[in-house]
């Protein structure tokens, strides 16, 4: 040993203390070495001292030792072979427990000198005659494969793995499942893999029916493994997939969430293969109640429990149609769990339940946490737009919450009614007085900018229109651009609207726009209101007050493709964050690779699958924000337009897809402006589509759009794609002929 | 699979650290204790950055995370940080800084067996205790070796959770049926949610490999077997101990297991209809001025007059610039805690038909801002011996052995609340100052 420590100091008391020639105190050391390099010292110096106290019948100390090793193997590689012999040794101990414990140390080592010592032992282990030994050993077999793949391959150990399945011990066949697993994996993951190549872990109709067997009999988290590994079974016919689905049906009562969770994924792969409606009907009665039932796990488990309900609901909404009362927030539940819980409430929503929900909403609105209460007039909002006959009901609670006077309270719920004049145009002006009595609390961007719209909407029934909007062209160059842009299109709607009494406003507004303005967007469409009035006030009018699309709750908030994926993913990190898998796993280039490669698989053109991708990872960026609890108020929580490619461009993927994975590059951008939008979310954006969007805002058809900011229930392309681009296409043509 | 596991204490110091998987390196503590340990806004017990996830649970001041760096099972990761929670409160009796200090090497012990290469292992408590224990076992001699082999047998076996050497001189079972019940009433006194979460927890001390049958008045099978039983319970949803064998009961709802040795939870239950709430929480608060608020309590019990509740205690929410409450009681003791906002009423016993009341005064500072108060639930704990809000009851528990001994069983039947039995109170208005109001006219 070249580097001895000091004759001083705290390693070196613990060096002599090692050699001491009584046990005790040897052991002593040994437990206090392993408790400075918990806490993070370097003890890597002690290692030979350790190292002699490893030949002992104490399996305490043993452990011990062991886990030494197996933190500083790898820094000493050369003393790691003195240890070898013990270790080989104690793989033919005759106490099972031993040798276990040295064929599961020995696989963590790493390093290179000890691996080929390892392969006969663990050969051996393999067929060890105690369960306990062999479960072990399985698992070795994966830590082999981590390290050194070629030796896994050239011993064989593969294929003992594989008749490992048969064992008659089921936690032996659920660790040889989650060992083949994760080698499966690791291999797929090589970038030298071809698609075409299977991969190593196939489960076949012989696997799948002792796999089925030893289910019922191992251990919870045997079970997760095994029906992870059902889960990737492709059924041959209807039969097998009801089969599968009648076997896995009692796992729900399961009383470990994971169990219940992995249970439920197999049930909604393999319901897809499933044609019987009976069955279909039966398998979704009985998967409800464990799904209730993990809302009284701990907090952490709930909330995975909720997130993936919330997929669940998306693709089978009728899941959990009487159970929305179970989702109402306690007093003491986290917020995050709070926050998943409304969302939730909103899709269970009908006009069966919607006063209980409605009240509920009311209460959450007087809580102490900004966001929640934000949040829960927002959900207020959705149930008015989703539900008509409540809109009334809706409205006047968001009545009451205006009288409350609490700053925020009242901001919101201005947004909130701007999205009910939308849903329901001129139903509700009544209440406009209320809302303009507040004007002067409005002090966040979104809340001014939805007061603008509903002003210049209604600007021929309000008497003093001009007068209000008045106000917000004195202090127009203060006011933040989506603010500005919303004061424009209202100031023109009401010239357009009244045109004798508004002459002098429309003429400042334009004139500060086009002079003042420092943001090229709001100059540029004060220009083209500027011409559009000078040239033809006809095709003004006909692009500014257009009828505009009508907005409803979108019923997924992914895609459909995306939705499946997830739901066969049901409890994983995706799940919970609603996105795919590539987005958060970043294996660098290989996460764009894949990405590619999956589009290409399907047989989809190279195109389409970038949009997807493209698409996909943008929606991943929307849910990652969620996940967050960005606090940013909304205008600045999504970033649209170039600041978008800006964000994207940031993670791996779609910086290695904007590089030049596709051939035209505006493919690219048109779906990231897409994205921006939200438009993405459930229309591919195609260059037209993109297109439409752009009139529109000029138009202020969608003035919404300029928000930018935007919670579903905001997407004016979202629900309703298809006839967007036909029923703008007039205006356009006017705008274009202008030019 | 789990690539590393930590235990933080509040200061973000590493307790303990073990990593399964070669895919960090140990400065990954680092990262946590920068991103959730010292952030005050961490609104998500799952952070990813990059490609690692942290999964934390929060426990008495300490942090239990695990760390993945794939695409992980959420719920099997938070399962089993909570396990190891439990596994620890059963070694060493609480699970605190000071436990995790002073137990590091059988933690250690404990989460090697418990995971192995990032997959949860065997997790059984009752068997981990046969063989990691805090006395040292010397493994060469003979004994031993049968005896690990017996554990080991144990430990992967279909019945994982038995030996089958297990003598008692009497044989006895006890079941324990607790439930809680979760209530959110309106101020109005509806009730917006009542339901119960039901466990059984049984301590079986019976000899050999027994066989056991376990009935409930459960209506699904009362229904089929005998008609026009009107005590049957309608149980929402059902999951049970692993022991139990699941096939069974989808088949026909029977209960049917070999019990672990010892006291072990056999099943957790949910009933929502019918709920019997053994209290009745009648507040009245109101308003005077700006400075005064009054509280009229009632608190009114609902069930036979045999039985009584215990340990009750009612928190009652004040508004946050009270200065003082007077409070005055017919039973137990009230007392106003500034510190948390809350008048705390304390009743030891309250026998079934009677009803008490509680009346109080709280003064309040006057404030010119406006204050925002969340306005809490009133929030009652209490418990309820030999009585189920459900109304489940056992109907019986057969135990089958070959040697065909007798058997003596006990059941007793708890009702409780912690936490979750709350009763919202109407708004308490805030002075609001008066606002210039802007005129408006409007035309249809």
């Amino acid at each position: 040993m070249s580097f001895r420590a000091p004759r001083k100091g705290e390693n070196y008391e613990l060096s002599v203390d090692l050699n001491s020639e009584y046990r005790e105190k040897r052991k002593d050391a040994i437990k206090r070495t392993i408790a400075s390099m918990t806490v993070g010292k370097d003890v890597s110096g002690l290692f030979p001292d350790v190292l002699k106290n490893m030949q002992t019948d104490d399996l305490e100390q043993k452990k011990l030792v062991y886990l030494y090793l197996m933190n500083y193997a790898k820094t000493q590689p050369e003393l790691v072979i003195l240890a070898v012999n013990t270790f080989v040794k104690d793989t033919d101990d005759p106490n099972p427990l031993v040798r276990a414990l040295a064929i599961r140390t020995m696989g963590v080592l790493r390093a290179e000198k000890i691996i080929d010592y390892l392969c006969d032992p663990l050969q051996k282990c393999l067929r060890d005659e105690n369960p306990y030994v062999r479960k072990t050993a399985a698992l070795c077999v994966a830590k082999l494969y981590d390290l050194k793949p070629e030796l896994v391959i050239e011993n064989g150990f593969l294929e003992q793995l594989h008749e490992m399945i048969a064992d008659s011990n089921p936690m032996v066949v659920a660790n040889t499942v989650a060992a083949l697993t994760d080698i499966h994996i690791a291999a797929s993951a090589q970038p030298s893999t071809s698609s075409s190549d299977p991969g190593i872990f196939i489960i076949s109709a012989a696997i799948l029916s002792k796999l089925l067997i030893a289910l019922n009999e191992c251990s919870e988290w045997g079970r997760v493994a095994i029906l992870n590994a059902l889960a990737r079974y492709e059924a041959q016919d209807e039969k097998e997939s009801e089969h599968i689905c009648e076997r896995v049906v009692p796992q729900f009562q399961h009383v470990n969430g994971a169990v219940v969770l992995a249970a439920v994924k197999v049930i909604m792969i393999h319901m897809r293969g499933v044609r019987r409606g009976d069955l279909i009907k039966q398998l979704v009665r009985k998967m409800a109640p464990p799904l209730v039932t993990l809302l009284s796990s701990p907090p952490e488990v709930q909330w995975v429990a909720l997130r993936n309900i919330n997929l669940l609901l998306q693709k089978r909404p009728d899941i959990l149609q009487n159970e929305m009362r179970v989702f109402f927030c306690k007093y003491n539940d986290p917020l995050y769990v709070k926050v998943e819980k409304l969302e939730i409430m909103v899709r269970l929503a009908g006009e069966n339940n919607v006063d209980a929900l409605l009240s509920e909403l009311k209460e959450y609105s007087s809580e102490v946490d900004v966001d929640f209460v934000r949040k829960s007039i927002k959900a207020i909002g959705q149930t008015a737009v989703k539900i008509d006959a409540a809109a009334e009901r809706c409205v006047n609670v968001l009545l009451e919450l205006i009288g409350t006077r609490v700053s925020y309270v009242v901001q919101e719920a201005v947004v909130v009614m701007k999205d009910i004049f939308r849903k329901y145009p001129s139903t509700y002006e009544g209440i406009i007085p209320t809302l303009c009595a507040n004007l002067d609390e409005l002090d966040e961007p979104e809340a001014k900018a939805s007061l603008i719209w509903i002003i210049g909407e209604y600007a021929n029934k309000i008497d003093n229109a001009d007068e209000l909007l008045g106000i917000f062209v004195d202090a127009f160059t203060e006011e933040s651009y989506p603010v500005q842009l919303q004061t424009l299109t209202a100031v023109v709607k009401l010239f357009l609207k009244k045109p004798d009494s508004s002459q002098g406003i429309v003429q400042r507004i334009l004139n500060t726009a086009t002079k003042d303005c420092d943001s090229p967007d709001v100059r540029d469409r004060a220009y083209i209101y500027w011409r559009l009035l000078s040239t033809d006030p006809g095709a003004a009018k006909a692009v500014v007050l257009t009828p505009r699309p009508p907005i409803s709750i979108p019923r997924t908030t992914v895609t459909p493709a995306l939705l499946e994926e997830l739901l066969g993913e049901v409890s994983s990190l995706a799940s919970v964050y609603h996105k795919p898998e590539e987005t958060f796993v970043g294996r660098g280039r290989v996460g764009a690779d894949s990405v590619q490669k999956k589009g290409v698989d399907s047989g989809s053109d190279d195109r389409f699958s970038t949009q997807k991708a493209l698409q996909t990872v943008a929606a991943g960026q929307q849910a990652e924000n969620l996940l967050d609890f960005d606090d940013v108020p909304a205008t600045n929580g999504q970033p649209s337009g170039l600041a978008a490619t800006q964000v994207l461009s940031q993670t791996p993927a779609a910086a290695n897809l904007l590089a030049g994975t596709s051939s035209n590059p505006l493919d690219d951008l048109v779906s990231i402006f897409g994205s921006g939008s939200n438009a993405s979310l459930a229309s591919a954006g195609t260059p037209q589509n993109t297109f439409g969007l752009g009139g529109l805002s000029l138009g202020g058809g969608d003035s919404l759009g300029a928000f930018g900011s935007s919670p579903p229930i905001m997407t004016p392309s979202a629900p309703s794609p298809p006839q967007q681009p036909q029923q703008h296409s007039q205006p356009q043509d006017d705008l274009l002929g202008l030019f | 699979m789990i690539s590393a596991f930590f235990v933080f204490n509040q200061k973000g110091e590493v307790l303990i650290s073990r990593l399964y998987r070669t895919d960090f390196k140990r400065s990954i503590a680092d990262v946590f204790r920068i991103q959730v340990v010292s952030n005050s806004d961490v609104r998500s017990p799952i952070i990813t950055l990059g490609s690692t996830s942290f999964f934390h649970v929060r426990i008495n001041n300490l942090y239990v995370v695990a760390v993945t760096k794939n695409n992980a099972n959420a719920a099997l990761v938070f399962e089993f940080c909570y396990r190891f929670i439990s596994i620890a409160r059963s070694y060493f009796g609480k699970i605190d800084e000071e436990a995790i200090k002073n137990n590091f090497v059988l933690i250690y012990e404990l989460i090697d067996e418990i995971n192995d290469f990032g997959y949860p292992q065997n997790s059984e408590i009752d068997t981990l205790k046969t063989y990691i224990t805090t006395e040292s076992i010397v493994s060469s001699s003979a004994v031993a070796v049968e005896e690990s082999s017996k554990i080991t047998a144990q430990a992967t076996g279909a019945t994982s959770w038995r030996r089958g050497d297990v003598k008692y001189k009497k044989n006895e079972a006890f079941v324990d049926v607790v439930e809680t019940i979760n209530l959110s009433m309106s101020a109005k006194g509806t009730i917006l949610r009542a339901d119960v979460d039901g466990h059984i927890q049984m301590r079986a001390y019976l000899s050999g490999t027994p066989e056991c049958k376990f009935g409930l008045n459960d209506k699904l099978v009362i229904d089929k077997s005998e008609r026009g039983a009107s005590d049957a319970v309608e149980l929402d949803d059902c999951r049970f101990h692993q022991c139990v064998r699941l096939n069974d009961f989808d088949a026909d709802r029977s209960i049917s297991f070999v019990p672990p040795d010892g006291e072990f939870e056999l099943m957790r239950y949910r009933a929502t209809s019918n709920v019997k709430l053994p209290l009745r929480i009648i507040p009245t608060v109101t308003e005077i001025g700006t400075t005064r608020v009054s509280y009229d309590v009632t608190v009114k019990t609902n069930f036979n007059n045999k039985l009584s509740a215990t340990n009750i205690v009612l928190r009652i929410p004040t508004p946050l610039n009270t200065v003082n409450v007077e409070c005055s009681v017919a039973n137990g003791k009230a007392k106003y805690a500034p510190a948390e906002n809350v008048v705390i009423w304390k009743i030891p016993r309250l026998q079934g038909g009677q009803e008490c009341a509680f009346s109080a005064v709280a003064e309040l500072t006057s404030t010119t801002t406006r204050q925002v108060w969340a306005r809490p639930p009133i929030d009652v704990d209490f418990q309820v011996l030999m009585f189920t809000a459900s109304g489940l009851m056992v109907r019986f528990l057969k135990v089958f052995e070959k040697s065909n001994y007798n058997s003596i069983k006990w059941v007793r039947y708890l009702t409780k609340a912690s936490g979750s039995y709350q009763i919202r109170v109407r708004r308490v208005f805030h002075c609001v100052l008066l606002r210039k109001f802007k005129k408006i006219n409007i035309q249809f």
